[in-house]
């Protein structure tokens, strides 16, 4: 019992990396209808940023804090990931208004590799790390009900916490204020939100830095687990049967399809896996996806699509 | 109903032909629309109607012509652009923001009246915050000036279609508008339905003194309660005048009763 609930953790520490990830791709498909192939390479690029300027910047300036150099590297990969939406959307989005959604979904294969290739120009190809102190030690819990007690790390739970945090205060600026409802009135309707004055161009910047700020913070967290390497980029295919599972269209569709699949990986690998021969951790969620798409195409909290014939 | 007084040209067409490929929507339409006036644009199904109020409205860029608001021709507009000068638009399909509820859909339409930053709006400064009350004050007389109070919180698309189209007309008002543009705004509407909207459209004529321009083709209605009347039909204009004049032009009678052209 005790080792299932500790598979079950740790499934749940990788979904709620998904879940962060496959947040991106909600929050830019509801504002702009663009299903952005490059959020992967958002959080390669966001995290290379961040793990860079750690060390380039204590070096620039001349100081050694480490606390003080994690702070400045997480600003300015802040400011590229607004630099990245406002170039994206100057040099591609503007001129593809109204498009197909093929048309768009090809556009944002280009900035995938794009981002791929130059974020390893301008940060380096090697493998880098992020430390930004959290505590790698793990510790115990429910000793009292099993022997031995349930391993869990202290990672773990700081980044879980960090997620709800960012996830809260997403929620909160979106329902409660007004950039907030333009942002939800341009998800709806672009024509109706241009004909009442919504800025289209400004709020794509907004969504795309938002999105991009959510791949630094998935970004850190993977990377201060794993380190940053090119690999990262590929976590984001994994998103993708987690948008599908939750609803394209859904933010808490986005969190609970991403801790189902990390759950749901984990556990099948254990309890299934050596049936089958093992190695089914790395397709579990397409399958889980591709039974989701035959019985519910619009995933679980998904808008139904009802076309008037 | 006090007498209203209908004012200067504010609203001016000039020989406006466009066309989508080879085929032509409009072809070298010209009216005007004086201040405070309901100017109705009417025609049977695929005159151009929706074409010209999309031109008015910056959708589309006519290929030839000219249009002026209060003198300032139009140039390379789109939607956003006219809304800033004032212009605002229902639409026939209703394009509402259906997740949204009608309060939260009015409220949108107050966007261009925000000033706070979104600075100010994500940290909830007091700035932020006092704008966000004085403009759901706002919000509230339009719901119910629209009679639609006990919906305030229901999302606008789980509503009975007539309602929705008032909140249409509710989103357009929140811009506080100089020239409202309103597409078909009775379509698929029963009597009664059709009645409360011709109501409302009225009472905003003459308690804001809004200047409406609605297109239209059932023609009961309009000749109703419009000042002038422009009658489109293949694109071309066919008819300008008032109610009774419009409706004893032999070209509207025949593209109405089909008789040969």
């Amino acid at each position: 019992m005790a080792f299932f609930l500790e598979t079950l953790f740790g499934g749940l520490m990788v979904g709620m990396l998904y879940s962060l990830i496959a947040l991106g791709f909600v929050l830019i498909y509801k504002a702009s209808g663009v299903f952005n192939f490059a959020q992967g390479a958002m959080v390669l690029f966001a995290a290379l940023a961040m793990a860079r300027f750690y060390e380039w910047i204590p070096k620039w300036f001349g100081f050694d804090n480490k606390i003080l150099a994690n702070v400045l590297a997480f600003a300015a990969a802040v400011l590229v990931m607004i630099c990245v939406a406002w170039v994206i959307e100057r040099l591609v989005l503007r001129h593809l208004v109204n498009q197909e959604h093929i048309t768009l979904l090809m556009a944002t294969l280009g900035i995938t590799y794009f981002l791929e290739g130059f974020g390893q120009t301008l940060f380096g190809s090697d493998i880098y790390k992020i430390d930004v102190g959290m505590p790698k030690d793990p510790i115990f819990v429910l000793e009292g009900m099993f022997q031995g007690g349930v391993l869990i790390n202290k990672e773990d739970l700081y980044a879980a916490g960090i997620a709800a945090v960012l996830v809260a205060l997403l929620a909160l600026f979106f329902q409660k204020t007004a950039t907030g409802r333009a942002l939800r009135a341009v998800a709806d309707d672009h024509q109706a939100a241009q004909s009442i004055g919504i800025p289209l161009g400004r709020i794509w910047i907004i969504v795309w830095s938002v999105a991009g700020f959510v791949a630094l913070v998935a970004g850190v967290i993977w990377g201060s687990k794993l380190g940053v390497q090119f690999s990262l980029s590929l976590v984001a295919l994994k998103a993708l049967p987690v948008v599908i599972l939750g609803g394209l269209t859904s933010v808490p569709g986005a969190i609970i399809g991403g801790l189902i699949i990390g759950m749901g990986e984990k556990l099948s690998e254990i309890y299934v896996g050596p049936m089958l021969g093992g190695g089914i951790e790395i397709w579990f969620a397409y399958v889980l996806a591709l039974v989701f798409l035959l019985f519910r195409p619009q995933g679980l909290f998904g808008e139904k699509i009802i076309d008037r014939v | 109903m006090s007498p209203r007084k209908i004012g200067e040209v504010i609203l001016e067409v000039n020989n406006i032909s466009l066309a989508f490929g080879g085929v032509k929507a409009l072809t070298d339409i010209s009216f005007d629309v004086r201040e405070h006036e309901i100017r109705a644009i009417i025609g049977p199904n695929g005159a151009g109607k929706s074409s010209m109020l999309n031109c008015i409205n910056g959708v589309y860029q006519p290929q030839v012509g000219s249009i002026s608001l209060r003198g300032q021709v139009f140039k390379h507009m789109n939607s956003r652009d006219v809304a800033l000068m004032g212009v605002a638009r229902t639409f026939q399909n209703l394009a509402l923001f259906k997740g949204m509820s009608v309060l939260d859909n009015i409220m949108a339409g107050r966007n261009l009246k925000m000033r706070a930053n979104i600075f100010q709006q994500a940290l909830r400064l007091g700035a932020a915050q006092r704008e966000e009350a004085e403009q759901r004050l706002f919000v509230e007389r339009i719901v119910d000036f629209l009679e639609i109070q006990p919906y305030r919180k229901t999302a606008v698309g789980k509503m009975p279609y007539g309602l929705q189209k008032r909140v249409d007309l509710g989103r357009a008002l929140a811009m506080e508008p100089q020239v409202l543009l309103l597409d078909e705004p009775m379509a698929g509407m029963n009597v009664e339905e059709k009645q409360d909207m011709s109501r409302f459209i009225l009472d905003v004529n003459d308690e804001f003194g809004t200047t409406i321009v609605l297109i239209e083709h059932d023609m009961g209605v309009v000749m109703d309660i419009s000042d002038r009347v422009v009658v489109l039909d293949y694109g071309k204009k066919i008819g300008d005048g008032t109610p009774i004049e419009v409706r004893s032009n032999p070209d509207v009678i025949s593209a109405y009763l089909g008789t040969s052209h």
